[in-house]
């Protein structure tokens, strides 16, 4: 028998690569139909007959005060619940049909579950939106500088697993620098001080000195809890009054914008860090993808040897952008002492800093996505702590391990694809 | 704005270059007219990318200097070498696959608006306009990693063009495109050299050589052995390329075939990106003989030959082999049916560099007896083994427990050859076996291939080095874009080949020639 | 001078051994410095240093040598001790604190050596002690026995936790250092949502601590009336495992082969995934051996602070030991030392006992940058080792 027929060779040259077969699928549209189905049945039913779930939309003395939204528990969970169900219906038909669910779905379909699981968690009980909301932007605060810090040295190539100790670094120098100088601002000013030294060191070490990233990261966090805690220990805490009793910054309301009802008081009635972080990730965003220096910073890490070859320097350029990085992380650390506590205290970042990371993997690299991780990470934190005080069925232990558990799946290609940077993690050496 | 290249006068003049103890350039004069293609012609290894990669100021020479237009230059980085009008496509494009055409050609030469914002549409113009100019016909839009290989070249020559390289340097450029297109690039170098660039060309290929240059400079182990003219006789090339006389052409016995005993059935592979790279591929290799695929870069060969061996994920259609179903079974199973195999790329895909030299030789076998007793490894067992197997494939090494990355390309892939040829084998898969060797390795390594031919077993070679593939095979395979074009025999003229590469079928390429050929090549069981 | 010189650069050059050392006493010297600049008596004396600098230095000698001092009595013998044991009690409490870095380091080492960071001991830890710690108080099995199940029962759960991110990686190539270090903090509120069950908290307690582990589940002493248990010889016997496997078996000839290089493993029908399973699975356990031994050994109960921090002083030891089974032990053994010694430290002079983690992290960074060492000390020729990037890049 011939090999191969004529037929099927003339038909050769005219016959296009067939398009991209849809892969994953099947895995969204389980997802979406799991999900789909818990929230009717699971939040619907599993509602309280008669119960009222109240929703505080605006604060007791805003300007344009709401009164608070009270439902029906049952009925209103369960109508959220098939919204969901109806919309996972939709995108299962077309993942199975080889289409991708347009995000809007997407997005409708994850604020119905979760305003559905929140009519559940509150039935005859009141939470307030703005406490909810605003807590979740403030937790998301350091998640997003960190994830920032993530997105500038990874898109050169230099993976940043020392986005934690860049955290913990600011918080302590901006701490200690506010106490001592009795400035704020001062503090503000010395944060990003200490993250930049920390991405020195790393610098130091991946690019000079051609240490795994990996490694160099991971031993760096040690090396600044260490540091931390020890001059904590040895300083701080015993002479708190001089050290560690930095001001904080008290909020700013901005006018007009801080009076729309809801939004309003979560966003723009914040300290001046939040407003910083609105201002880096807008910079980030536009710099990384639309200015000469991110084009550099991008070939960088993806092609270093093609961006070597017309003119432009890896090694500085990787050195600037780890060093930047650690620089913002540190920023994101003053949030921690002169944002919210306003003492310093030993490890007080507590694994921030990796979720950042995981904030930036999950948001694909890109500013905004981090963003939206980041907040997403700290709706689930502040949603947890929420639930744990007005008390519902479910362990605050469990709904902490959420942003872990998502990660992981996000990892795992379950939730969309990433395709990082090429050339991360990989030293670049002139051949 | 683009201008008009001003025409430029290059020498180099004594360049040394060491790696360590290796000399790899001896001082290398070599200088380069306005307006002329100069081809460096040497083997792999001879020093030619390191003699480029100094005038392109990625390396800093030893010894030597660089004269632009009689005045001495020196070249601290490649931004240095570009201003002042040197340019090069690299054998390895230097694209980034995420950017765009436009980004990739702006990408260090960016013009900008005020903040530093890209002005993209000025870089898109730019690329249309040089496109148009030379009649390269490349998207400013596209992505480079969507573009054919042929393509993305153009966009490596567009690079260097909108930077107004006066001299331009092609390293190894005709290795990825098909005669058809080769010829196109040459037309495009003459061009070029028309309005005053010009071109070093280096190559192995004596026959481009002849087609092209003006002038030629051959040099073998660092050094300039000899400054000739086209006029010169491929032979004659051959010999001052290698340092002795080398037949051109592989002595060999005609085969003689038996029966299929290795079959492909409409095999289809769908990659990582959801292509589908191998289109229901059917072929047939008979016991002794030596099938070759041959084809452009990137037309799912790579993922044929992974699929057979078990390394593709989402493989449809059949390979049987003496009655054994291959596709399905993981590759140690395909191993243990009888299947040897020289992966692409030795060094990404044949060898553990950390590992001695016996430990390389032993890597597929390592678990089995008598390498192995239970759970435990013997090495002392493994080092006689790997002492036989050294003598018997020459392969140069001071002991097996050298570390196998310390050894020459040539000898690295003797490792490899000797550890697939030391089973028992049914069939025997070799791809690109000798890419990046010396004369002397090529020779050894083809001898071998076609012992194994001679035992009787059927193999399947693929290579994109059209000699090779002439060199080797009693039938040949075009493929494109994932299916065989058709299957003819080694004494089909080049040209036809060019266009079954492209995509063209036979009976539509070679109108004229007997239709004959394609059945007789068939081959039937 | 010049002769000093060559001894110096033929000592370094050597080989690993005195780099370690030089590597380690720039550590300690760096520490030192903080230690005295951050000691209040200093900072005291250093205003009037110009008017009579002689407080200021004898300030700082008192504040390094009565630091470091304590550090060598608290982790080696105590020459003011009343009696033998208690002479060689520091030793002991070495050896108590090096057990479980022990075994956490060989959790990381043997992935490392396969190409793969296992950054996951501390979850592994957790469950291992969860699951051992569970085993000794709430089943009741005959002595010896009790033991062996309760170790078994915390190789298993680290084994189970090590083994999912190895699943992960083999199946979907999620990067396992994102997927361990989530799984951390998986573990973490497993285990203090755990110890609010009626199951594992002690009866009669509010706060988040498990009943005591059975007599007959604990590790007995290897020396009467010292803390050092018999979680020591488990820690050792699993490091001659180790070692075994990776120089003598043909499953660590295949995980070094994927470790190099996975595609020519690949290629040679190696599985590669599979030894990406096999070789988490391993680490788990080796971790869940750390959480065993201290929750059986060590602390006698579950607390959710049972890893304190292990798992990544566990990273520092692998790395200063090379990833060797060999080099791990000793590096466990330094570290255990500086443990205990920080501890004893903390109590009799107030330095903090974090300060080793300063020590640990900047051993590790020296003696991955050789140069660096070289151009402090000024000398020639020392070659990298052990700590090269993995050849195949990692990519998150």
């Amino acid at each position: 028998m011939s090999t191969t027929t004529s037929g099927l060779a003339s038909a050769a040259p005219d016959h296009d690569i067939t398009p991209t077969v849809r892969e994953r699928g099947w895995k969204n549209a389980i997802i979406f139909a799991v999900l789909g189905l818990i929230a009717p049945l699971a939040f619907g039913l599993g509602s309280p007959a008669g119960a009222t779930s109240t929703f505080e939309v605006t604060l007791p003395d805003a300007v344009l005060f709401i009164e608070p939204i009270g439902v029906p528990s049952q009925t209103a969970a369960l109508a959220l619940g098939l919204l969901c169900l109806a919309l996972a219906g939709f995108a299962v038909f077309r993942e199975l049909r080889g289409f991708r669910t347009p995000r809007t779905v997407a997005a409708v379909f994850g604020v119905a579950w979760v305003l559905s699981f929140l009519c559940w968690a509150v039935a005859d009980k009141s939470i307030s939106m703005v406490g909810l909301l605003q807590g979740s932007l403030l937790l998301a605060v350091p998640l997003v500088f960190g994830a920032l810090s993530g997105v500038l040295s990874e898109r050169a190539g230099v993976i940043n697993i020392a986005i934690e100790g860049q955290l913990l670094a600011g918080a302590f120098l901006s701490a200690v620098v506010a106490s001592v100088s009795d400035n704020v601002y001062l503090g503000l000013l010395a944060a990003p001080v200490a993250g930049l030294l920390i991405g020195l060191l790393l610098a130091v070490f991946t690019i000079r000195y051609v240490v795994d990233q990996i490694i160099v990261g991971v031993v760096l966090v040690v090396f600044v809890v260490g540091l931390t805690s020890f001059l904590y220990g040895r300083l701080l805490a015993p002479q708190a009054d001089v050290f560690n009793t930095p001001e904080t910054f008290s909020s700013i309301a901005i006018p007009l914008l801080s009076d729309i009802p809801l939004l309003g008081a979560v966003l723009f009635e914040q300290s001046i860090i939040v407003y910083l972080m609105y201002g880096a990730v807008a910079l980030v965003h536009v710099a990384i993808f639309h200015t000469r220096w991110g084009l550099r910073v991008r070939s960088v890490g993806e092609h270093p040897q093609a961006a070597d070859t017309v003119g432009i320097n890896v090694y500085r350029t990787r050195f600037r952008q780890v060093a930047l990085g650690g620089a913002m992380a540190g920023l994101g650390g003053a949030f921690f002492t002169l944002g919210q506590v306003g003492a310093f205290g030993e490890q007080m970042t507590s694994g921030k800093g990796f979720i950042a990371l995981a904030a930036m993997i999950f948001g694909r690299h890109r500013p905004l996505g981090a963003l939206g991780a980041a907040l997403l990470f700290g709706f689930a934190d502040n949603l947890q702590s929420y639930l744990s005080i007005i008390g519902t069925p479910i362990p605050s232990q469990f709904m902490l391990m959420v942003p872990y558990l998502v990660t992981v799946f996000a990892v795992a290609g379950l939730v969309g694809r990433h395709r990082p940077p090429a050339a991360i993690g990989r030293p670049y050496i002139k051949s | 704005m683009w201008r008009e290249a001003s025409a430029l006068k290059l020498e180099l003049r004594g360049i040394t270059k060491r790696f360590g103890s290796l000399v790899a350039n001896d001082s290398i004069d070599l200088s380069v007219e306005p307006g002329e293609i100069h081809c460096l012609l040497g083997e792999n290894g001879a020093g030619k990318s390191t003699l480029m990669n100094v005038l392109y100021g990625l390396l800093q020479p030893d010894g030597g200097e660089i004269a632009v237009d009689g005045e001495p230059v020196r070249f601290g980085d490649p931004g240095d070498a570009m201003a002042a009008g040197i340019g090069m496509v690299h054998q390895h494009f230097m694209l980034v696959p995420v950017f765009t055409v436009a980004e990739n050609v702006m990408l260090g030469n960016e013009h900008v608006r005020a903040g530093g914002f890209l002005d993209r549409a000025r870089a898109r113009r730019e690329v249309s306009e040089m496109s148009s100019r030379y009649g390269l016909d490349v998207d400013p839009d596209a992505l480079v990693e969507d573009l054919p290989v042929g393509v993305q070249q153009r966009v490596e020559i567009i690079k260097a063009l909108v930077r107004d390289a006066r001299v331009l340097i092609l390293d190894e450029p005709t290795a990825v495109l098909t005669p058809q297109e080769t010829n196109e690039l040459m037309e495009v170098m003459r061009q070029l050299t028309e309005s005053g660039t010009s071109i070093v060309f280096i190559t192995h290929k004596l026959r481009e050589v002849k087609a092209v240059a003006d002038r030629i400079t051959v040099i073998r182990l660092g050094k300039v052995v000899a400054t000739t003219s086209p006029d010169a006789s491929e032979s004659e090339l051959a010999s001052m390329m290698v340092g002795r006389d080398v037949s051109l052409s592989l002595d060999k016995e005609a085969a003689q075939p038996g029966e299929a005993t290795f079959s492909v059935r409409d095999l289809c592979v769908v990659d990582d990106r959801g292509q589908l790279v191998v289109d229901h591929l059917s072929l047939d290799v008979r016991r002794g003989e030596i099938m070759a695929v041959a084809g452009v870069q990137g037309n799912g060969q790579t993922e044929l030959v992974e699929a057979l061996m078990g390394l593709q994920e989402r493989v449809t259609g059949s390979a049987v082999l003496e009655g054994h179903e291959l596709v399905g079974r993981s590759t140690r199973q395909v191993l243990d049916a009888g299947v040897g195999y020289v992966p692409e790329d030795r060094k990404v895909d044949g060898l553990v560099p950390t590992f001695s030299v016996a430990e390389n030789l032993v890597l597929d076998l390592h678990e089995k007896r008598p390498y192995a007793a239970g759970p435990s490894y013997r090495p002392a067992v493994v080092r006689e083994k790997a002492a036989e197997l050294v003598r018997e494939f020459d392969v140069r090494t001071s002991s097996v427990d050298t570390l196998v990355s310390t050894l020459s390309g040539g000898n690295q892939q003797k490792v490899v050859v000797a550890r697939e040829m030391s089973r028992p084998l049914k069939l025997f898969i070799a791809a690109q076996p000798t890419r990046g060797l010396d004369v002397g390795s090529i020779e050894f390594v083809h001898r071998r291939i076609l012992e194994e031919r001679d035992r009787g077993n059927p193999v399947l070679i693929v290579s994109t080095e059209l000699d090779e593939v002439y060199a080797l095979a009693d039938r040949i395979a075009v493929m494109y874009r994932g299916q065989v074009v058709g299957i003819v025999g080694p004494d089909t003229p080049r040209d036809d080949m060019g266009l079954m590469m492209a995509g063209v079928p036979l009976q539509h390429a070679a109108s004229g020639q007997p239709d004959a050929r394609s059945d007789s090549a068939g081959g039937a069981p | 001078m010049s002769l000093v010189r060559d001894l110096r650069s033929r000592a370094l050059s050597g080989g690993g051994a005195l780099l370690t050392v030089l590597a380690l006493v720039l550590a300690l010297l760096i520490s030192a410095v903080l230690i005295v600049f951050s000691d209040p008596d200093v900072l005291e004396a250093l205003p009037y240093f110009f008017a009579y600098p002689p407080d200021t230095f004898a300030a700082m000698w008192e504040s390094v040598s009565s630091a470091y001092w304590a550090l060598f009595t608290g982790s080696i013998v105590d020459p003011g001790a009343q009696s033998v044991r208690g002479f060689f009690a520091p030793l002991s409490e070495t050896l108590v604190n090096a057990t479980p870095l022990i075994a956490a380091g060989l959790a990381f080492g043997l992935p490392f050596r396969t190409g793969l960071f296992y950054i996951g001991g501390e979850g592994a830890i957790v469950l291992g002690a969860i699951c051992a710690g569970y085993v000794g108080f709430a089943w009741d099995l005959p002595i010896v026995i009790h033991l062996l199940v309760a170790v078994a029962a915390g190789l298993l759960g680290g084994a189970v936790w090590g083994g999912i991110p190895g699943l992960l990686k083999a199946r979907t190539g999620a990067h396992e250092v994102i997927t361990t270090i989530m799984l951390n903090y998986v573990a973490l509120y497993l285990i203090a949502y755990l110890l609010t069950t009626s199951a594992f908290q002690r009866p009669g307690r509010s706060d988040p601590i498990s009943p005591v582990i059975d007599a007959s589940a604990q590790m007995p002493a290897l020396v009467p009336g010292l803390r050092v248990h018999v979680g020591l010889v488990f820690v050792l016997i699993a490091a001659g495992v180790v070692s075994w496997l990776l120089t003598r078996s043909t499953l660590g000839f295949r995980l070094r082969a994927v470790g190099s290089n996975p595609d020519a493993a690949r290629n040679a029908g190696m599985g590669v995934g599979r030894s990406y399973v096999e070789v988490m699975l391993i680490a788990g356990a080796l971790a869940g051996l750390a959480g065993a031994v201290e929750a059986l050994g060590t602390q006698r109960t579950l607390t959710g602070g049972i890893s304190a921090g292990l798992g990544f002083d566990a990273i520092t030891v692998a790395l200063l030991g090379r990833s060797r089974p060999l080099g791990t032990v000793l590096a466990g053994l330094l570290f255990g030392a500086l443990r205990a010694g920080g501890i004893d430290m903390q109590a009799e002079t107030g330095t903090p006992v974090d300060i080793i983690l300063v020590v640990q992290s900047l051993v590790v960074l020296f003696i991955a940058a050789p140069p660096l060492v070289k151009s402090v000390f000024r000398v020639r020729a020392v070659e990298a080792d052990g700590l090269a990037p993995a050849t195949k890049g990692s990519s998150l």
